[in-house]
């Protein structure tokens, strides 16, 4: 099925027009921005300088970094009174990355999360139970509006209290799900100690975390879903940037939208077809926030063999990144957020080591921190506190549970060179 | 009144909660030939603090310090209960009455009767009034 068959399966030649066309409209969006202009004259790249869609490797990327360098609104190509909606995801160093969407922007996101859904035979008659964070992140209200648009009927559950989530599933007879696979992991637990049998499913979306073949057979076995894998990330909207169709090898991106580039993380050079890289993303169609080969971080490959169901080129399913970012239970983390914490208390140490486990199929962060010589004061009440407060700031700036330990001072690794903090227990998945 | 004489100085020392913590302070405090004359431990998550009275507090603490432990001294009072059924509760009462909170405290029974070891938030209000009380307050000499 079809949300939009004519942008979906156009021919290499009419999209190539197209994408080349929406690009030098991009650049002519990013004009107003002052990263964008300098970094354009900078490397000498004109409008009229891009002539073909080869022509935008002249353009140097976007990093992450840039993006949070200009903190709050140093991105926006629109004025103010154009925003309609703002979302952050953490970023690296305390300060969010923000984002920002004109009522356009909101638009096009619904009717790409709509192909989505529709692709993989979601429809009106649909009861959709979206059991994901509401809030800034973005996989609440995008697949929200999405899933509305199509004319489901939408259960915006969120997170948390997973015998009630199970008990909606039953009472309303809910046909699609949508959360993390880990989440996807515990539900089907609780929902097995609670005798509930979740007869009425039949499709679930996982996304926001790297998922494995053997989590997809575990799901689809438990819950009695199919499952599909969902990519995005809030720089170019949220999700909806790629998901798979019914074949299920391989994620399809909306090359109308989205400019695919897979390069070598070290040189910065294109790869190949069918060689690993990562996935460098210039967004086509974005208004508040464009950007230009904006360095995603993820590591992909640009998959050679076309697809049964029509559409374009497909990446395969994202395996790992090329920096140190974690996924924490669908969230973002960099060890450096931590250091930045840690370095706010001065109670405890500049010292510390992340380790990620799951329990239950949820992630688990512990972190391990060295308490002040200085500030102890012999008293258990105060060391109690100072757990509780170390674990509260880290709450605050990461958006994210996690277990503080206290450790002797002197008792964490000291590293020369490049510094080994974070251990993952996670089994690989 | 010298309140000052009945102050005593506990070593506090900090230990995560793992095997072999407790042994490498004892340890520690075996070779100086220190002696412990009475101790605790407090746990909470994942951590603890030991709680000791030794005969030599300050060459105790240069030494746990020398070994990368954390250390500090905390002031204790040591009150001698009847090693008898109620012995506590005269004790306990006399501070109660007094609003003198007990914040935590240990207890040894030694040749000459039972010994609490108390940390209280109003020390020298503590020391007063079990003084005024009768009841008999050990002074700091005996331990160190």
């Amino acid at each position: 099925m079809f949300w939009d068959k004519k942008i979906e399966t156009l021919k290499p030649d009419e999209l190539q027009e197209l994408q080349l066309k929406r690009l030098k409209k991009t650049l002519g969006l990013v004009q107003h921005v002052d990263f964008y202009r300098k970094l354009l004259s900078g490397a000498g790249v004109k409008t009229s300088s891009i002539k073909t869609l080869d022509d935008i490797q002249k353009i140097p990327f976007t990093k992450k970094q840039d993006l949070r360098d200009g903190y709050p609104f140093g991105f926006f190509a629109v004025p103010m009174k154009k925003i309609v909606r703002i979302h952050t995801t953490s970023g690296t160093t305390g300060k969010p990355t923000v984002v920002g969407y004109t009522q356009k922007d909101l638009d096009t996101w619904a009717d790409l999360i709509a192909r989505n859904m529709t692709m993989v035979g979601i429809g009106k008659d649909d009861i959709f139970q979206n059991m994901v964070n509401y809030g800034m992140f973005t996989g609440g209200l995008g697949f929200h509006y999405g899933a509305e648009k199509i004319g489901m009927a939408v259960i915006p559950s969120a997170t948390g209290n997973t015998k009630r989530q199970i008990e909606m599933i039953m009472d309303f007879g809910v046909t699609t799900i949508h959360c993390t696979p880990s989440y996807a992991m515990h539900l089907s637990e609780i929902a097995e100690e609670m005798g509930a049998t979740l007869d009425s499913l039949r499709t679930g979306i996982f996304g926001a975390e790297p998922w494995s073949e053997s989590v997809r057979q575990t799901l689809e076995k438990r819950l009695g879903v199919t499952a599909y894998d969902s990519y995005g990330l809030s720089e170019l909207f949220g999700p909806g940037v790629a998901f798979e169709c019914p074949e299920r090898d391989g994620l399809h991106i909306w090359h109308d939208s989205f400019f695919v580039e897979i390069i070598d993380p070290k040189t910065g050079e294109r790869v190949s077809d069918g060689e690993r890289g990562e996935l460098v993303v210039t967004p086509l169609v974005k208004e508040a926030m464009p950007l230009l080969r904006y360095r995603t971080g993820d590591i992909t490959v640009k998959m050679e063999d076309g697809c049964l169901c029509g559409r374009g080129q497909k990446i395969a399913r994202i395996t790992g990144r090329s920096d140190d970012m974690l996924v924490i239970r669908g969230i973002n983390v960099f060890p450096s957020q931590v250091e930045h914490v840690l370095l706010k208390i001065p109670e405890v140490g500049n010292q510390f080591m992340v380790y990620i486990d799951r329990i239950n199929h949820l992630d688990e962060m512990t972190v391990d921190v060295e308490i002040n010589r200085e500030y102890f004061s012999g008293e258990l009440a105060d060391l109690a506190r100072l757990q509780k407060k170390v674990v509260k700031e880290l709450r605050d700036a990461l958006e994210l549970r996690t277990t503080v330990k206290l450790v002797e001072p002197g008792s964490l690794p000291r590293f020369e060179g490049k510094a080994k903090r974070v251990i993952d227990r996670r089994e690989a998945i | 009144m010298d309140t000052q004489k009945f102050v005593i100085r506990q070593i506090s020392i900090f230990s995560e909660n793992r095997p072999g913590r407790l042994a490498a302070i004892a340890h520690a405090l075996g070779e100086e030939k220190i002696n412990i004359l009475a101790f605790s431990i407090a746990e909470a998550n994942g951590f603890g603090v030991v709680r000791a009275l030794v005969d030599h507090p300050e060459r105790a603490h240069d030494k746990l310090l020398s070994l990368g432990f954390n250390v500090a001294f905390t002031d204790v009072i040591a009150v001698r209960m009847k090693d008898q059924p109620g012995g506590l509760y005269e004790v306990a009462k006399i501070l109660g009455d007094a609003g003198v909170n007990i914040e935590y405290s240990y207890a040894y029974s030694g040749k000459e009767g039972a010994v609490l070891i108390l940390r209280v938030d109003q020390v020298e209000e503590a020391i007063k009034k079990i003084k005024n009380s009768g009841a008999t307050l050990l002074e700091r000499s005996v331990f160190h």
